[in-house]
């Protein structure tokens, strides 16, 4: 069975030569919750708005592959791509409030999409809106439908987000910190529901976040970037049990521990950090695209 | 917008006023045979020069007095407001169409059509605007299409510089990302996304505009250059009331309290308007 995302060597870089994105491999199976972690600036999102094909128009891909399912999107053209995109994947983005459209009811935004691009009936879709709204443990869903964006409190609008991105039954949700924006009470209860809905419609996940506590609750699979260069990738139990990369150890070692909050953290070490930058200005120096 | 959301908004004072003043004044415009006291172009020497109502020798029927030739101010100031009220109408919601059209495209499109537009807009900006008109109507001659032609012509990169803003905010904002991913074409994101969140700013426009028009219709007609007919305008009876300041105020006064009143009452009415239907206010 083909991955539900596979990337292959990914690079991409600035109008000015920098390289935001490092020959990133990474793939999620069907079904499956990979973790993406890093610091702020690392590149998550970078790679996020690649797979679904927004990224920035000074970014340039200039090596590598991406493929949907075995699809490999480099060889389709534009409107292909974006039929592909649009159908079998989705975004629970970070920003519940700017990610809806301020003027437009939650209840045509949400139909919206499986009217217009999947060509489901009206009833049809108002139906599975409410089904999802339902999922997403929405109590009154006639005064959420009716309501506009900023008549919701954030969790509220991360909720219809994440039932607007189940809705179509993607095969894949990029989750780009889609906790990181709310209330800490609020945070648990969205990613209970994301984990919970991830279960029931065996979604894979790309989940985007700088919390490592957040990788251990939620994914198999874990992901660490640094500087736009992927430093380690492991199942996730074996990665906090037996870390390989220097960064990934300091990584851990800042994170605060449910079980013992008052731990002493230590902050990412400053030689780890060094080396890593030393490393990796070396491999720039020798880096020739492949293509491009 | 439901009723409890009305109540809890309150009217605001400013939307009734503005909005009444103009409703008033469009109203006395489209009834002017019906509801002017006397016919606005009958001259009477007898008449000449009659002070309005409350002061000595006011004659009944002629409410805010008679100019220099004897005509009935009130009924002129009646069906001057119809040709102004026909320029504000026509040439604001011109400039509205051609400056927001071009204005969406370039702050959502961005790149080269972006580029072109904007810089046509710089160029055109540095005339100044009271001197583009006048030449303007000088070269498409006098008339109220040549009016209402050149304050479109002049205006309507006011409309496109402030939609260009909006429109590249909203541009910028997740929930076109969203739709981008989504699958929806550029054209259908553009009208459907980043429209509708402009629009508030659309209208508070368009009323300004309204009065803009009137204003700048005023001026044409003041320095004669408007409507050449014997036809009363607010500015060609200002400009008569100019002549006769000394021997009769009100000719000069009350023409200049209804243009005021009618531009004031249009930039309001225009900001009520964004007030009300701005989806983060609202
Ligand atoms: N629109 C953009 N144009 C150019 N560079 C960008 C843009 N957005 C982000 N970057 C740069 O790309 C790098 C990765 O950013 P991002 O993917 O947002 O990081 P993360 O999501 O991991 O915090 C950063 O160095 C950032 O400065
Ligand atoms: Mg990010």
């Amino acid at each position: 069975m083909s991955a539900c995302l596979d990337i292959r060597g990914l690079s991409a870089v600035l109008p000015n030569g920098q390289r935001v994105l490092r020959s990133v491999s990474l793939s999620v199976q069907p079904g499956e919750v990979r973790a993406l972690v890093g610091e702020s600036g690392a590149g998550k999102t970078m790679i996020g708005k690649a797979v679904l094909g927004v990224l920035p128009k000074s970014v340039r891909v200039v090596e590598g592959e991406m493929l949907i399912e075995g699809e490999d999107l480099g060889r389709l053209d534009a409107k292909a791509r974006r039929t592909l995109i649009g159908a079998r994947t989705a975004l629970i983005p970070q920003d519940p409030l700017t990610a809806l459209n301020p003027s437009r009811r939650i209840a045509s935004q949400m139909t919206d999409r499986l009217v217009r691009i999947l060509g489901w009936s009206g009833e049809r879709a108002d139906k599975r809106i409410r089904q999802l709204l339902d999922e997403v443990q929405i109590r009154d869903p006639e005064r959420v439908l009716k309501s506009y964006p900023h008549e919701l409190s954030g969790g509220m609008r991360q909720r219809v987000l994440i039932a607007a991105a189940f809705a179509a039954e993607p095969r894949l949700i990029v989750a780009d910190e889609p906790t990181t924006a709310l209330d800490v009470t609020v945070q648990k209860q969205i990613l209970r529901l994301i984990a919970q809905l991830q279960r029931d419609h065996g979604t894979a996940i790309l989940f985007v976040t700088h919390d490592l506590g957040v990788v251990a609750k939620v994914s198999q699979k874990v992901s660490v970037l640094y500087a736009g260069k992927v430093v380690e990738e492991a199942e996730t139990a074996q990665l906090f049990a037996a870390p390989q990369h220097g960064y990934t150890r300091a990584l851990i070692a800042a994170t605060p521990r449910y079980t013992d909050p008052y731990a002493s953290l230590k902050p990412v070490d400053e030689s780890v950090l060094a080396g890593l930058t030393a490393e990796i200005a070396a491999a720039d120096k020798e880096w020739r695209p492949s293509h491009g | 917008m439901d009723e409890a959301r009305i109540a809890r908004r309150g009217l605001s004072p400013r939307l009734w006023l503005a909005g009444g003043w103009l409703l008033l004044a469009l109203l006395a415009a489209i009834f002017a045979p019906l509801v002017a006291p006397q016919d606005p172009l009958a001259q009477d020497l007898m008449l000449e020069r009659l002070p309005p109502f409350w002061l000595d020798g006011a004659e009944p029927g002629y409410w805010l007095g008679t100019d220099s030739l004897g005509r009935d101010l009130l009924s002129r100031l009646i069906f001057g407001g119809r040709i102004a009220f026909i320029v504000a109408f026509a040439a604001a919601t011109s400039a509205c169409l051609i400056g927001s059209a071009l204005g969406l495209i370039a702050g959502y499109f961005g790149g080269w059509a972006d580029r072109i537009i904007s810089r046509v807009v710089d160029v055109w900006m540095a005339f100044p605007p009271v001197l583009f008109a006048i030449l303007l109507v000088a070269v498409l001659g006098t008339g109220l299409s040549s009016v209402i032609l050149a304050i479109a012509i002049i205006d309507w990169t006011r409309f496109c510089r402030v939609i260009r803003a909006g429109a590249m905010s909203q541009a910028r904002m997740d929930y076109v990302e969203s739709a981008r991913i989504a699958g929806y074409g550029r054209i259908g994101i553009m009208l459907r996304e980043v429209l509708p969140n402009v629009l508030p700013s659309v209208l508070a426009l368009l009323s300004l505009e309204m009065g803009i028009a009137v204003i700048v219709e005023a001026i044409l007609s003041f320095v004669n250059l408007s409507i050449s007919t014997d036809d009363p305008t607010w500015g060609s009876i200002i400009a008569e009331g100019r002549l006769s300041i000394h021997q009769a105020w009100w000719v000069l006064v009350f023409p200049l309290i209804t243009l005021i009143l009618t531009v004031l009452s249009f930039s309001q009415f225009g900001e009520a308007l964004k007030a009300r239907f701005d989806p983060v206010l609202r």
